[in-house]
This record gives structure tokens, sequence and C-alpha cells, in this order.
């Protein structure tokens, strides 16, 4: 049932507004109407607002852009659900999410892509885009009708974790996708050498006798994707990579003309190798958890901006994918709720600026995304997110809003907190 | 939630057994003395003390064993408790019943004491933090993480070759490093009797990455790792390990990490024997080896039984359950 929507005119006012985009970073108003940024500092002519949001002493930013997000509809809706990650990502600032084409089905046809559209929009609470399947199924053999897929609304193609065993297969999907101008969304994970393993291939898998995953199975496949990127001359984003010495393979290729992008998933600037202690299903994650010196390396790369967003990489499950052997259980964090939180914890650890971290929380992943969000410019569409840095509170079962409650952050305390979320210039959440 | 609070109650006494690891000297020296009076018992005619009278002990098995279930089936028997053996790769498991749930129905049918093997890592540290208060948990193999009673049988075995000074031991293990839950264990058990040295031997497919962070010397030829040691223990090869592209053939194997008698010769000159079972005769060692007298391959599957009754009994010693650690995972 689609939400009515009312074009409020609101009058933000006293906020320290940093649109990183636009290099901005100062005290003023905002001035929002039909949805849109009318103005900001002073008021248009003859604007009176129907509405006031005080953010005082608080940190008015866009809406956040987060590039990978599981919702788990259609297929898994015993996980979660649209409706209940929207209302999760309305409540963590986040306004665009996009999502991977591994439901059930699988996004390769425009039918599931405008049911997820269908859902978003009855939903009302974010704006959710989505990648359609690079290969039919997933199955990495024939390719997917992508242009069909883009007029349908799919901002990219990507296999998703389903590994493109046939590099003649990846080449042909690249060229094909670079035909459409499609960017392609590249999970860089060699099956072979991963040999089903559950953890990082070093010091705790030894110890613990967990089957490891070399980082050459991430740097393996990080190189034959370069390879093929510059044979095919397509777009190409690495998404989530967990490994220092990936983050060099990019760097390195991106100085020397390449047209790639990276992100990385907060879980992998937190928590490493060490981090599974006793065997804590709560860190299975894939790829795994990596290095001391992976995370830092990361949080380097993600400092110069040779990784240019922060994702989530939302994995929301239910209690019982956790419960059993290490090995059995199911991979991954959900990290709607703590996808700002733990930024903000970057700047506290002096990683990064706090404009950088917004950066590359917005800006960064919507030019990735080939999408006009992440901005406050005058004319800009009014995806905002208002937070309080100050304001402590703690996860909790109570407190968390996504449906999965599978974090090792569980009774976390945090500073930071967001207070207003806007979706297209209309009030999605606020807190309280 | 540490190892050491899953495994040892406030009180410092074992309350599971999951692994070497977290475990301290002086419980290890506990349980080596533990079992020497139980060895005793095992040699007599009446082989029976009534330690357990009464106790359930279940052996939930899913994955298949010969020696180390019998040897826990007899050592519980030996201390007059119940036994039931339970093969669940042929029963619930096949029927979608997970974990959890086979483990909450047998718990029901007050079970005081689980012995676990499973195929995963980590399973018995799963089961432990999972079970009532009352309910005791002794792994019996988890995938290649541990494997502890048999470490202890091979201290056991050890100490009673060689004496109680392990610092001056030289102990080589050679073979599958890499998916031994063996050798993980009697890595760790070597380390805390403060072994002079232990060193693993093997190709480099068969080492495990950072194996020295594990406190090992690492050797890729047999003849330099068995060199002037005390103690060798030969691992069992898998013969699926061929398949794996790990090695070229049980031949080259034998060839390169087989144990002869003219390769003994490089050996201390009493060097012990020993290996867990089942023996691959011609692919780990000739049988002139595994026969011969400086082999105690036997008497390591005899002393499981007294190692097995010392830490069942050891883990159900009577206790302040109320002093017991809550374990929600």
């Amino acid at each position: 049932m689609p939400v009515e929507r009312i074009q409020h005119r609101i009058r933000i006012s006293g906020g320290r507004v940093i649109d990183p985009a636009n290099k901005v970073d100062v005290i003023q108003d905002i001035y929002v109407a039909g949805g849109k940024i009318v103005a900001l500092g002073a008021a248009p002519d003859g604007f009176t607002a129907d509405a006031e949001i005080d953010a005082g002493k608080q940190i008015v930013c866009p809406g956040l852009v987060d590039v990978c997000a599981r919702l788990r509809e259609p297929g898994q809706e015993h996980k979660a659900t649209i409706a209940s990650e929207s209302q999760a990502a309305a409540s963590g600032g986040i306004t665009t999410l996009c999502c991977p084409p591994d439901t059930s089905p699988v996004i390769d046809t425009p039918a599931v892509t405008e049911f997820i559209r269908l859902r978003a929009e009855a939903a009302g609470k974010a704006r959710i885009v989505t990648l359609a399947a690079l290969t039919q199924e997933l199955k990495g053999e024939q390719l997917s009708e992508m242009a069909a897929l883009k007029k349908a609304g799919c901002v990219g193609v990507s296999n998703a974790m389903q590994p493109l065993l046939n590099p003649l297969v990846q080449r042909r999907a690249l060229e094909y996708a670079a035909t459409f101008d499609l960017t392609v969304f590249l999970y860089p994970n060699d099956h072979w050498l991963a040999n089903n393993g559950c953890a990082h291939e070093g010091r705790v898998a030894t110890r613990l006798g967990l089957p490891g995953i070399p980082e050459a199975a991430e740097t393996a496949a990080v190189a034959r994707d370069l390879a093929l990127i510059e044979q095919t001359g397509v777009r190409a984003h690495f998404c989530r990579l967990t490994t220092g010495r990936a983050a060099q393979m990019v760097a390195r290729a991106r100085y020397d003309g390449a047209a790639i992008t990276a992100d990385v998933a907060t879980p992998y600037l937190y928590l490493t190798e060490v981090d599974i202690s006793e065997f804590d299903s709560r860190c299975h994650l894939l790829p795994p958890l990596r290095t001391v010196e992976d995370r830092q390396r990361l949080r380097d790369a993600l400092q110069t901006g040779t990784l240019s967003a922060i994702c989530s990489d939302h994995q929301p499950h239910e209690a019982d994918a956790k419960l059993g052997t290490f090995p059995s259980t199911e991979p991954g964090i959900s990290g709607l709720d703590s996808l700002l939180p733990l930024g903000l914890q970057l700047v506290d650890e002096q990683v990064i600026t706090l404009p950088d971290l917004i950066h590359r929380l917005t800006a960064g992943p919507a030019k990735i995304l080939g999408l006009p969000y992440g901005t406050l410019s005058v004319g800009a569409i009014a995806d905002i997110c208002i937070f309080n840095p100050e304001m402590t509170w703690q996860l909790t079962t109570a407190s968390m809003q996504s449906r999965g409650h599978n974090t090792p952050f569980m009774g976390r305390e945090f500073k930071g907190r967001v207070t207003h979320t806007l979706l297209d210039g209309n009030r999605v959440y606020s807190l309280g | 939630m540490s190892r050491d609070s899953l495994q040892i109650d406030t009180n410092g006494q074992l309350r599971h057994f999951l692994s070497i690891s977290g475990l301290n000297r002086q419980l290890l020296i506990d349980i080596l003395d533990t079992a020497e009076s139980f060895a005793g018992v095992t040699e007599q005619t009446v082989k029976k003390v009534p330690l357990l009278r009464g106790k359930t002990i279940v052996n939930l098995f899913f994955e298949a064993s010969t020696r180390t279930r019998t040897t826990f089936e007899l050592a519980a028997k030996r201390l007059s408790a119940d036994v039931l053996n339970i093969n669940v790769t042929q029963s619930s498991a096949s029927k979608g019943e997970t974990l959890l749930d086979t483990l909450r129905n047998l718990e029901a049918m007050h079970v005081d004491m689980f012995v676990v093997r499973h195929a995963d890592s980590g399973a018995a540290h799963f089961i432990a933090s999972n079970v009532a208060p009352h309910v005791s948990v002794i792994n019996a193999g988890d995938g290649r993480h541990s494997h502890p009673t048999q470490a202890m049988l091979d201290m056991f075995t050890i100490r009673r070759v060689k004496g109680p000074d392990f610092g001056r031991l030289r102990v080589a293990i050679v073979g599958d490093i890499m998916h031994s839950r063996v050798a993980r264990s009697q890595i760790n058990a070597l380390n805390l009797l403060n072994t002079g040295e232990v060193r693993i031997v093997a190709p480099r497919t068969l080492i495990p990455t950072h194996a020295e962070s594990l406190g090992t010397h690492v050797f890729h030829d047999l003849q330099e790792g068995i060199k002037d040691a005390d103690v060798i223990i030969m691992l069992r090869l898998q013969r699926e390990r061929m398949q794996g592209a790990l090695l070229p053939s049980e031949h080259e194997y034998f060839e390169l990490f087989g144990l002869t008698e003219d390769k003994l010769a490089n050996a201390s000159p009493d060097v012990t024997v020993m290996h867990p079972g089942p023996i691959n005769r011609g692919v780990e060692m000739d049988s002139e080896v595994a026969d011969g007298p400086r082999s105690v391959i036997l008497e390591q599957v005899t002393h499981g039984i007294a190692v097995r009754m010392a830490v069942m009994s050891m883990a159900m010693s009577p206790r302040d359950t109320a002093a017991g650690q809550p374990h929600a995972g």
C-alpha cells in the first residue's frame, strides 16, 4: 500500500551542516520544500515553514547511502523483510540501500526488481536500489538480460558471492555489461583457493583447527578481475575488500588509471581474526575477518580514499542461524544499526576526519552507484540525516531495529545517535 | 567467554574437558596421576570401581570411531556408570534435527555426561556452552581442533617410558599436522609440560600456516626432524589426502616421511615410537618399526582406558554446582 506523501516545507535550524561533496562544513539553516533542498543559510523569498527541526549542537548531513545490505526479501522472510530493514535503515540515518542480487528468486528478471521496488515503496522508509545478476541464477554460465534489467532500474550488475569459475564467461559478462554502461560489482574471492574455509588462514585458524581462507583467495581474484577489467574497459567496483594487499593492488591500479572503485564493510575496520576467540559464531563472516595488520591497512586505505565507501554489509539472521558449531553457522553480521556509530568511532580514534567519514558514507557510495544522492546541494533530493554526535546509547536487543540481532557489537556503548531522518523531504524517523 | 571458565570451575576443578589449551600444568599432572591410580584397577581381575555408580554417560558420536568409542565405553563401565552409545550420523542428523535439538532431547533423559565426537571444529565447545549446569562434556575429537584425551594418553605413555622430566625430551611429531586434532592437542600438552623441544615434520602441504605460533620447530626433512629425538609420534595419513593435491602418492610419502629402521638410526638410541592408530603400514611406517622393540603403540591403547577413567571421574567429582558458572553461550 503506497504511503501518501505530504510534501512538507521544513526548516532545519542551527545545525552544523556537513556536505563533503560541496566541501561545506558550517553552521547554517537548511530549507526543504517539495521533497528538495530549496535553500541553505537564508530562507528563500516567501518561504514559510510548516515544520521546524531544531538541529542545534547536532550534525546535519546527507542521508547515508549503503552499497551493500541484504534485506532477505524475497526468499528469506524468516530472517527479515524489506519493511523491517527499511525501518532499521531510517533509524540509522540511512536513506538509500543497495540490495545485491542473491535474493530468492535471484534478481535476474525485471519482475524481481519491480517486486522489491514496490515493497520498498509500500514500506516508505528508505530508498532501495538493486544490483542485477551478472549471470542467470548467478550460476556463472549464461549472461543475464542486462539491458532489460537496466531498463527496469537496476543500478549495476554483480554475481554477488557466487563464483564466476570460468574466466571466459567473466570476460564476456564484463564486455556485455560495458556495452550498456553498467558498473560491475565484483566480490573478489577465488572459489578454489577459499576451499570452503570459514576463517582467515592465520594464527587463529591454526590454533582452533578451522578450515582457512588464505589472503590469496582475495588477491588472486583481484588480480584476475583487474586483468579482465583492463581487457574489457568496463567500469568496476570491488565490494568489501578485507586484505591490506588487495587494497594496495586497487590503489596501484587506480593510480595507473583504471576505472575502478572499492569499498570496505564496517566489521572489517574493527574486528580481526582474534575476535573469533573461542568459536564465537557472531564473528563468522565471509570473507573472513583478517589480521590486525590488514585492519590497519584497510583503515589507511579508507583515509586515503582508495576505499571510497563504507558499507554495512548487512546480513540479518534468525537466532538459529548462529546456533551451531562455528563452521556450520551462517556467516554475516546485522549491520544497519551500527553503520554510523561505528563510523563515528573511527573519528574518535582519529583514523579519519568527520567530513571524510561522512563522505565515505554519502557522496562516496552514491558516486559508486551512479546516483544523484549523498549531497545537500540546492535542488538536490532532500535525503537528510541529523545526528547528535555527543549522545551515548547502548545497542541492545531492545534498541536494535533490524530484525536480525546477530552482531558481536551487541551490548556495546556507542557515542553519536541519529535524531531525525528525512527521505524525499519526508520525516521517516525521529528519535523518541 | 574464555575457555578457562568453561572448562574449569571457580574452585579450579575440571568441569568439562574440551581442549588442552586453557588448562594449566598442574591440572595435566593431576590427570596423569589419577590415571596412574586407575591403571592399577584395569590390571586387576575385578576391573571395576564404584565411583560413577548411578551416573549416565552418553557417547554422542557424530563421526565414526571404533577405538576411541570403545575405550570411552570401557572406561565408563569400569567406573560403574551406565553407558549409552548414540551414533548420530545414522539417526536424527539425517532427519534434519539440529545439534541443539539432539542435545536437548538427550538432556531430557537426565544424562550426566556427554562424550562427544564431531567433524566440526568447536563442536564440543558449543555443546558445553549449551548444556544444563550439572552436565559435563568430554571432547572425543572435534574437527581439526582438539582430541585432548588422546593427547593425555600419549603424555601418560611418555611419562611411563621416559619419566616425569619432560624438560630433557626432544619430541618429533611426523605427518599430517594440518588436518590433525591429535597433533594440536599433543603440541599443547607437550608445551604445558615444559617439553625440551617439540618438532613437527611434514611437507609444506601438511603444515598449517603459522605453525611455529603453536610452539613448535618445523622440519620438512624426516632425517633432520628426528635427529636425536627421544620420542617420535607418527600420525595417521588419511587416504583422501592424495585426492586433494596435497601429496603425489603414498609411495613418495613413504619414501620421504615413512619411518623405517634405517631412518630410526638418526634418532636417540633409546627412542620411543608412538602412533595414535590405526596404522597404515607401509605408508607412515614399516611393520618392522610398528611391531619392533621401540614401539609402544599397543601400550598407548591400554593407557587410553585409564586416562579416560581419570578425566571422566575428575569432571564428575562432586562439586558445588551453585558455584559453577552459568553457561549460556
